[in-house]
């Protein structure tokens, strides 16, 4: 090789390293690689469900049902793995993306195999409380496959180049300004104006935050308030204004990533419990079948 | 009048300081002159409480005067003990004005008027100059500075800072921090702040929105009062209240200042340095160079010279270099025995380039270089692999691989490798020993560095490598021969980024072949210009007029500043005509290129949203100077869910500093380009580096090696802000430890405030961080490979701009 610090590299030695340079989203990885390993395990178990005869008829503890038992188990534990796996750099050639492509298909393909291992056999129990939980954590899995695949383009085009710090200080400058333009104005209306200047853009809650509405949004307030006042002299009014409703507008764009944000992140506080409740309704349901069958 | 000394000492750096500490222990007269009121004034200038780094640490310090790494302060107070120690003579507030006379009478003349008489000399100015100063009425006043050492130090003023580069518009923004509560404004004479960094540029403009700062363009200062400045703006005057004037009008450089003594310097570059002999004299005799100002700029070499030179004005002819050993390890691999003088000659007398090479600049280029024995048919360096150093044949010979079973010799005395160190690219050819051989090593840095200082080797080295580029693009299917009117005397030429070289339309047969740089190939269709290819260094274009005789078919621009070299049209035809393997090569390109034009004009026609979003994807690209990338991070706004995985993955993978900023930067078409190296082609965070440590890998990456001395020369040069000075965080607790008990920071970078409880009161060190592109780390970039969704992914500008791209955009 050809630096200064090492020589006469080997050819054996002279692997270019592993580089991800194809461009394509992770449910399209590798072609739909994992999608199509999926639909084919989950065909070939619906297919060797109808043709294995197990008397006297299909359930979780036929010999069947235990094979199917254990992949799906497997299977979830491997699935949990995502959360450690994503946050552990090691520096072996892996990929974060076909790790959330296999998550994905693998995680639906075991609609199929959890419901047929079950046979079909659901009542009141805990057997049934693990599968249900299941659901749930795949059902929560797909409204997040769902905002990934639509939400960020409208985060990028809100944000418009902006970072997050940038939007909050843009909302600083203009609190500034309006401190220094809110003086010549009457009390009554610099109350409104001060309320506005004391608003924390971050408050209102996790309601509002996911919806979007802040109906009590003091800079609003103070804008409909100054816009229809008569008192104070009008240019400075004026002046003051035009300062809230820049406010306003920097306060929405902050808001709405503020949301875009939340939704993109909300769905794995609901995700990752219960897949932690999951597992262990799943580890009680194991548990109970071999002391009590 | 005064008495004459023995050898007066100019600037009191660390090279200067050290020679007056020896001609005092030697007890020869002497004075140093400085121009400031306390020693060391570069040094002094450091940022409060900056850690002084001891670069290379191999090399031993031979001075009377203290210097290992500590804090700025430390250092500073250890010289001014040491200076008072060893009795050195020290004139202050003697600024330097002329220097008139000869060997055993220079009368040296200060600014104030004082003549002091030397039989000797020695310059160590350093190399920072005089900052330019303020020209308008009331300029002398006292609340005009030249230089902000702590923002901190200003509050509650108003103030004002004149000059628009980089110095100026980074001290206003240190002094419009919010908490500080000044009224800053800063002046531009232009329209524009052509001068500046983008990056700095667009945090001013921020700033200026945002009611940090007002910035003034086309306004210059008229008159300085104090409390109050008038400004001449294109509106007439205005006097606006001003408690503090910041100038910051650049510096002029020594050089002239050097060169009014009668002291040459090796060429007209701005690299180029003062012509010296082994003893540091320069062209003048009795007037000897060192320090920054002879090429030296790390301290402990300084101090070692300032004590060489004043044992050599002593006549000590026996003293051996303090770099002898270094220089004795670099030859001991060796086969042969000789001492090192014997191997520089050796290799002088040897070797074209180094032909011209005086013995100091002999050792210093050895030092940033490598010798060594190669046994027949060893590999020197393999085709595709990058790389950017030069070799140079001292014995034996090198072949390179042109084609299958087809070699071609390089003989004794000649250089290869040289490709990589013009264009940046990978190496175009396998090079082996032809039988058992010696090669130099040069490191591009100080390739370039011997460019600049030697005109000879420069040549050399110029015209080797054009010789051969054109030989490798052209396949093997010239010689030598066919190319020597066209070496004789090239037609280089170089273009600003921007800049048409080619116009559709034009009459013209001239081939272009990209020595530098790169270029865009676009096409006016139904009006708009369409982007049809990039084009990077080492390949040609213009050649489908040859053939055809018909006007351009296409505009062709450089993306970045580039050289490119003009054959004529009639060189060209007479080359085809000779040679019917250049003839059906040209043709297959040709062909391969008209397919592609009539591609993307069909698509044009059925897919215009396509094409047209190609077009200006591509522009875009260029437009974030991604021309220059060899590798390039781009995040797909589509799929990126702002998880920030990529930098939290990136500070595990490389000491807990995230090397990349993914929310900043620009957007296009929901692609983002965020603040990361681009690993450029020539990269320019690479210009200035004084202990050399920044490299370009095997990889392609550009990295730094360990030995950053935190000067931050890097992170001011390069154009992308991708650089910053930063101290790596204590170690956190492990992952698993975090997840179970939730203990410690968690993935990623650590906030501050958990760095700062860790660390206490101690300062750690700040060094420059940035993207090495995962070097060493075998999975590669973990930025990408950290990414949930597939929106991060690492390409160089060429890849990402493929036509298979297009074809799977238009479906
Ligand atoms: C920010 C920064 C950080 C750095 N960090 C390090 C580091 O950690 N480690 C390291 O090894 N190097 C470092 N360097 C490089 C190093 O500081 C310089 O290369 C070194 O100081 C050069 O020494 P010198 O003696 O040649 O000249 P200088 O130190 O520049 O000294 C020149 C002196 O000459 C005086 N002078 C100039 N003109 C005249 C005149 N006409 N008449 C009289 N006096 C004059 C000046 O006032 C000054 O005192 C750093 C450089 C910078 C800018
Ligand atoms: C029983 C099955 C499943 C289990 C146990 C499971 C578990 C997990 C866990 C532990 C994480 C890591 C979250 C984090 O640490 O941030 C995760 C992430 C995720 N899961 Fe699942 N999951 C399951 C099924 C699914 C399904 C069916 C889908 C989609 C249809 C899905 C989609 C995702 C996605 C998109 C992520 C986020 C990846 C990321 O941002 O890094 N999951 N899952
Ligand atoms: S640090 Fe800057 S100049 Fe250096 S290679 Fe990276 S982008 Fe280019
Ligand atoms: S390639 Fe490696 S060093 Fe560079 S930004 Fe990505 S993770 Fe960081
Ligand atoms: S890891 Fe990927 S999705 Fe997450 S912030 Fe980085 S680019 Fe966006």
């Amino acid at each position: 090789m050809a630096s200064l610090f090492k020589r006469g590299r080997t050819k054996a030695t002279q692997t270019e390293r592993v580089r991800e340079r194809k461009h394509e989203g992770f449910l399209r990885y590798a072609g739909f690689r994992w999608a199509k390993i999926s639909g084919g395990l989950c065909l070939l178990i619906i297919v060797s469900y109808a043709m294995v005869d197990v008397t006297p008829r299909h359930n979780g503890g036929s010999w069947y049902g235990y094979t199917l038992g254990t992949i799906g188990a497997a299977l979830i534990l491997w699935l949990t793995a995502l959360g450690y796996r994503k946050r552990k750099m090691t520096s072996t050639a892996w990929s974060l993306k076909a790790w959330t492509s296999a998550h994905v298909y693998l995680g639906l393909s075991l609609i199929v195999i959890g419901t047929w291992h079950t046979g079909f056999q659901l009542g009141w129990n805990v057997h049934t409380l693990a599968w249900a939980l299941m659901l749930l954590v795949i059902l929560s899995g797909l409204y997040g496959v769902i905002v990934y695949a639509t939400l960020p383009a409208a985060l990028s085009n809100n944000r418009d180049e902006m970072t997050q710090m940038q939007m909050l200080e843009a909302i600083r400058a203009f609190d500034r300004q309006l401190h220094s333009a809110a003086q010549p104005l009457t009390p009554a209306d610099t109350a409104p104006v001060l309320a506005a200047l004391d608003e924390d853009p971050f408050a209102g809650g996790i309601v509002a935050r996911l919806g979007g509405r802040y109906p009590n949004c003091a800079t609003a307030a103070a804008l409909r308030t100054l816009a229809a006042s008569l008192s104070s002299d009008a240019a400075a009014r004026e002046k003051v204004v035009g300062l809230l409703k820049q406010k306003v507008a920097a306060l929405a764009r902050l808001r709405a990533h503020l949301r875009l944000r939340a939704l993109l992140e909300i769905w794995l506080y609901v995700h990752v419990p219960l897949t932690f409740a999951l597992i262990a309704a799943l580890s009680a349901h194991i548990i109970s079948v071999f002391f009590y069958w | 009048m005064s008495e004459p000394v023995k050898v007066a000492i100019i600037g009191s750096g660390p090279a200067g300081l050290s020679a007056a500490s020896r001609a005092a222990q030697l007890g020869l007269s002497h004075i140093l002159l400085e121009k400031t009121d306390h020693l060391s004034d570069t040094i002094f200038k450091y940022q409060k409480g900056k850690r002084v780094l001891a670069t290379p640490e191999r090399l031993d310090l031979r001075s009377d005067c203290r210097f290992a790494e500590g804090a700025r302060e430390y250092i500073l107070g250890n010289w001014d003990e040491d200076a008072a120690n060893n009795k050195v003579q020290v004139a202050y507030h003697a600024e330097v004005a002329e220097v008139t006379g000869e060997k055993g009478a220079f009368a040296i003349r200060t600014a104030k008027g004082d003549i002091f008489h030397a039989e000797n000399i020695v310059l160590a100015i350093g190399t920072q100059g005089n900052p330019n100063r303020m020209r308008c009425e009331g300029a002398d006043l006292p609340h005009i500075i030249y230089q902000v050492d702590d923002p901190e130090d200003f509050k509650d003023k108003h103030i004002t800072v004149v000059g628009s580069g980089d110095a100026g518009i980074e001290n206003a923004l240190g002094v419009a921090e919010e908490a500080l509560e000044n009224t800053v404004t800063i002046l531009n004479r232009s329209k524009d702040f052509a001068r500046a960094k983008a990056k700095n540029v667009a945090d001013m403009t921020e700033a200026g929105e945002n009611g940090f700062m007002s910035i003034r363009t086309e306004t210059q200062p008229k008159l300085v009062e104090a409390g109050w400045l008038t400004l001449e703006t294109p509106t007439g005057e205005e006097k606006i209240e001003c408690d503090v004037i910041v100038a910051r009008l650049g510096s002029v450089a020594p050089r002239g200042f050097v060169e009014s003594m009668g002291i040459e310097f090796t060429g007209p570059d701005r690299e180029a340095f003062p012509k010296l002999s082994p003893t540091f004299e320069t062209t003048v005799p009795g007037l000897y160079v060192i320090g920054a100002l002879a090429g030296y700029p790390l301290i402990k070499h300084c101090m070692n010279q300032g004590y060489d030179v004043v044992e050599f004005i002593n006549g000590n002819q026996a003293l051996t270099p303090a770099d002898e050993k270094d220089l004795a390890a670099i030859f001991a691999g060796l086969p042969q025995q000789k001492s090192v003088s014997e191997w520089l000659d050796y290799l002088r007398t040897r070797i074209r380039i180094f032909a011209d090479v005086s013995p100091l600049q002999m050792r210093e280029f050895m030092l940033d270089s490598k010798v060594a024995f190669y046994g027949k048919g060893d590999v020197v360096f393999e085709k595709g692999e990058p790389g950017s150093s030069l070799f140079a044949i001292a014995d034996g010979h090198a072949v390179v691989e042109v084609g299958p079973d087809v070699t071609v010799p390089i003989e004794q005395g000649s250089i290869f490798g040289e490709v990589g160190l013009i264009s940046g690219r990978k190496r175009g050819a396998t090079i082996r020993a032809g039988e058992d051989a010696i090669f130099v090593e040069v490191s591009r840095t100080a390739a370039l560095k011997l460019m600049a200082a030697v005109p000879g080797a420069k040549r050399v080295i110029n015209r080797i490598s054009l010789e051969r580029q054109l030989l490798q693009i052209f396949k093997g299917g010239l010689t030598v021969e066919d190319l020597q009117p066209i070496v004789e005397d090239p037609a280089i030429e170089r273009f600003p980024a921007g800049k048409v070289v080619l116009a559709e339309g034009d009459a013209g047969d001239d081939v272009y072949v990209i020595r530098s740089g790169s270029m865009v190939v676009e096409k006016d269709i139904g009006g708009k210009p369409i982007f049809l290819r990039y084009l990077p260094a080492g390949s040609f274009f213009g050649e489908m007029a040859v053939l055809s005789g018909a006007p351009r078919n296409a505009t062709v621009k450089a993306a970045v500043a580039s050289e490119v070299i003009r054959l004529k049209g009639e060189q060209f035809k007479d080359m085809l005509a000779k040679r019917p393997q250049v003839r059906a090569a040209t043709e297959a390109a040709v062909a391969e290129r008209a397919a592609m034009n009539d591609f993307i004009e069909s698509r044009k026609a059925s897919y215009s949203s396509a094409v047209d979003l190609y077009s200006d994807t591509a522009t875009f690209i260029m437009k974030e100077g991604l021309g220059e990338a060899t590798d390039a991070l781009l995040i797909d706004e589509n799929l990126c869910v702002g998880c920030d995985n990529c930098e939290k993955a990136c500070a595990d993978s490389h000491e807990g500093l995230s090397r990349l900023d993914r929310e900043a930067g620009k957007t296009f078409a929901h692609l983002h380009v965020p603040t990361s190296c681009r690993h450029c082609e020539h990269p320019h965070c690479m210009a200035d580096c004084p202990p050399n440590v920044i490299h370009r890998g095997p990889d392609g990456e550009v990295f730094m090696e360990p030995g950053c001395i935190g000067c931050g020369n890097c992170m001011r040069n390069c154009p992308y802000g991708v650089i910053r000075m930063e101290a790596a965080p204590p170690e956190k607790p492990s992952l698993l430890r975090w997840l179970l008990t939730g203990f410690g920071p968690g993935p990623g970078e650590p906030s501050p405030k958990w760095t700062k409880k860790q660390l206490g009161d101690e300062k750690p060190k700040k060094i420059a961080v940035k993207c090495d592109m995962c070097k060493g780390i075998s999975g590669g970039p973990a930025c990408v490979r950290a990414c949930p969704t597939g929106a991060a992914i690492r390409v160089s500008p060429e890849e990402f701009l493929s036509i298979a791209r297009l074809e799977e955009d238009a479906g």
